[in-house]
């Protein structure tokens, strides 16, 4: 028994003052394994990189930056441009925003001030299962479920009390920007909800009992007291939220029509970036290859600046007053 | 006696998970001689493929075949990068993909199938098509059901006034490129505007992913039609169209028609051959094959003769099971061509 205790290798953190060589050699290696795991996700940030550039290179060299403006994608007579994606993404991408953050913001602000705090968890932890539901099954439910629920009952109804408006005008096909829109705001709900979340609790209770001693009512108090002292953070969190509903692939793909689109019609099928990416990747080659890899170096591009943008704005909010643990 | 318990209890739980990985890396057959072979391509093919491993592993329990439905033109990519052993497509290589290739590679017709036209409309409708009107709803020319030129190929036919709505595929498939083909030989509009290819420049419609997604936009939206391999349109118990060949006669997709497509196409020696809007009565228009690919010389000999092996029994016994899947028999004569370029293989 003795000499098993005895024979305990020494990576343990000692408890004595740990002045064996052993362990200093032990505490290195940990440094150094910790180090090395932090600089590997920087580096498969650059490999990506790398490879796309690599990949798209005869893309590029063919079309430059005509690449970015031209419509037409054709395959027989190899011409390959990215505007009817672009746009795609970005419209459904802000579909989605429009969608999720009024919602998520409002459930935030309940959360926070409003709920009585036995429900608060309860709720929070419901939220995040929505993150926890996988894509494809979003585009699976989208195809069953919400398809013919919006193209029998909602879309007939829009077209019919706002189809003044081009953007509810044009034949009706169930899949198409709008669905695509509103599939990706359930999925961006958790993320922007909690981080939402996490910079309204960040506003000083002093702002709020500031406002309810000037006779502020509730509403009031919200809004001038917590909202518009967070309005930064909340803008960072709707940004990340963009983030996210930018690169959405299996359950867009499965929901957006396929059909590259640039027009006001918000039923018409479209395509996103990261959709046709996944749907032509697996029998390209050549020209049409490096115009995809083109397509993936602009949705990185695109996807990369949103995302530095939000963490920049949360993080000059959420550490500006209160010191708040990562 | 704490930690000699947490000891041999940590030895206990890796002991089994030793075992464990031990007891997967065993293989599956009794002889060490199973000869494990890989192919890829084609979705076209896939339930034959499927059904072909089953049964022949029954009577060569030693080959061990995996097959990968990752489409035609990966099929394509990774026999020329030698990563499986023997590929799919249904599209035969083009001259300059053959030119890239290490050796010369050939083609054996493993399976015919039918491109099928389905369609949602209310109503037990059968419809019927031709060429160029197909090519005109295609284009976008042509967008209402009860059209002129639609209803003058249905008389008798009561067609609804409700829009077209043309569903297509997302993905590069076989499949359309079998569509495509028939398209651009009976529609001059169509040659120039789209062509012929696993991907198109769809002029109009909305697309879904692999026949699977076809079927199932078809399924969804009224007033809908599209094309999908015939053993998807029957499974899913969907309406297909009957379409008229190069005779003038209405033929419906089947097997039989296929085959018929099939007996009176010219087939040249190196198999590459199309067989949209054959001749013939009852040929069925929008048929095409689909080929396995190798290397006529293969590099490991046992491996080699057990890929030709499997082959050769797809295209002779293994045509028995294919109206199983709804796919044509491979006519007998074709089958003995095909066994004899089979023969052709060195090691």
């Amino acid at each position: 028994m003795a000499s098993e205790i005895a024979s305990v290798p020494v990576s343990r953190a000692p408890d004595s003052t740990g002045v064996h060589s052993g362990s200093r050699w032990a505490d290195r290696g940990f440094r150094l394994i910790c180090l090395a795991a932090a600089l590997s996700v920087g580096l498969l940030l650059v490999l990506v990189l790398l490879e796309l550039i690599k990949g798209s290179h005869m893309a590029v060299a063919k079309f430059g930056w005509k690449f970015l403006v031209s419509r037409v994608w054709d395959q027989n007579t190899d011409q390959y441009g990215a505007l009817a994606y672009i746009y795609g993404t970005v419209v459904s991408s802000i579909i989605a925003l429009l969608i999720a953050v009024p919602l998520s913001v409002g459930t935030a602000i309940y959360l926070t001030d409003l709920a009585p705090t036995w429900l608060r968890q309860p709720l929070t932890s419901m939220i995040e299962m929505l993150a926890a539901v996988p894509s494809v099954i979003w585009g699976l439910w989208g195809i069953f479920v919400l398809v013919p629920v919006l193209r029998v009952h909602v879309y007939p109804f829009l077209q019919k009390w706002f189809g003044f408006l081009p953007l509810f005008q044009g034949p009706i096909y169930g899949v198409g920007l709008l669905t695509a829109g509103i599939i990706v705001a359930i999925m961006i709900l958790p993320i922007v909800t909690s981080v939402s979340r996490e910079v309204l609790r960040s506003v000083p209770n002093l702002q709020r009992e500031a406002a309810y001693a000037l006779g502020a009512t509730r509403w009031e108090v919200t809004r001038i007291a917590v909202l518009s002292y967070a309005r930064r953070g909340l803008f960072g969190a709707a940004v990340l939220g963009l983030g996210r509903a930018l690169g959405e692939t299996m359950a867009v793909t499965m929901l957006i029509g396929n059909a590259p689109y640039i027009g006001l019609s918000l039923f018409h099928p479209a395509d996103t970036l990261a959709s046709v990416i996944a749907n032509q990747f697996g029998e390209a080659s050549d020209l049409f290859l490096a115009s995809l890899f083109a397509l993936g170096l602009v949705l990185l591009g695109i996807t990369v600046f949103i995302n530095i943008l939000a963490q920049i704005m949360i993080h000059t909010f959420t550490t500006k007053e209160t010191r708040r643990v990562a | 006696m704490k930690s000699l318990l947490k000891k041999s209890s940590r030895l206990a739980v890796a002991a089994v998970f030793v075992l464990a990985a031990c007891s997967q890396k065993s293989p599956v057959v009794s002889t060490a001689q199973a000869q494990l072979i890989n192919g890829a391509g084609s979705s076209f093919d896939n339930p034959a493929f499927m059904l072909w491993k089953e049964s022949y592993a029954k009577i060569n329990p030693d080959a061990q075949i995996n097959y990968q439905s990752v489409g035609s033109g990966a099929g394509i990519k990774q026999l020329l990068a030698q990563t499986v052993d023997f590929g799919a497509s249904d599209a035969p290589m083009t001259d300059e993909q053959l030119s890239k290739a290490s050796g010369k590679i050939l083609h054996i017709p493993v399976v015919a199938g039918a491109v099928a036209i389905t369609y949602n409309l209310p109503g037990d409708l059968k419809l019927k098509f031709d060429g160029p009107t197909l090519a005109s709803i295609y284009l976008g020319e042509i967008t209402k059901w009860n059209d002129p030129k639609i209803a003058a190929l249905n008389s008798g036919v009561e067609l609804p006034d409700t829009s077209i709505i043309v569903v297509h595929r997302s993905d590069a498939s076989g499949t359309t490129f079998i569509f495509t083909d028939y398209l651009s030989a009976v529609s001059h509009d169509w040659a120039t505007k789209a062509g012929k290819n696993t991907s198109v420049n769809w002029p109009t419609g909305v697309g879904g992913k692999g026949s699977e997604g076809v079927s199932g936009q078809v399924k969804q939206l009224p007033g809908s039609v599209g094309y999908v391999e015939l053993a998807y349109a029957t499974q899913n118990k969907m309406p297909v169209a009957e379409l008229k060949n190069a005779e003038g006669k209405f033929v419906s997709p089947s097997p039989e028609s296929v085959s018929k497509a099939m007996s009176t196409a010219t087939i040249p020696d190196d198999f590459r051959f199309s067989m949209v809007n054959a001749p013939g009565d009852e040929s069925y228009p929008i048929a095409g094959a689909s080929w396995a690919l190798l290397y006529q010389k293969q590099a490991n000999a046992r491996k080699g003769k057990a890929v030709v092996g499997f082959l050769k029994w797809c295209v002779t016994e293994g045509q028995k099971l294919s109206p199983k899947l709804d796919y044509a028999p491979l006519p007998d004569s074709v089958q003995q061509r095909a066994a004899k370029a089979l023969d052709t293989v060195t090691y």
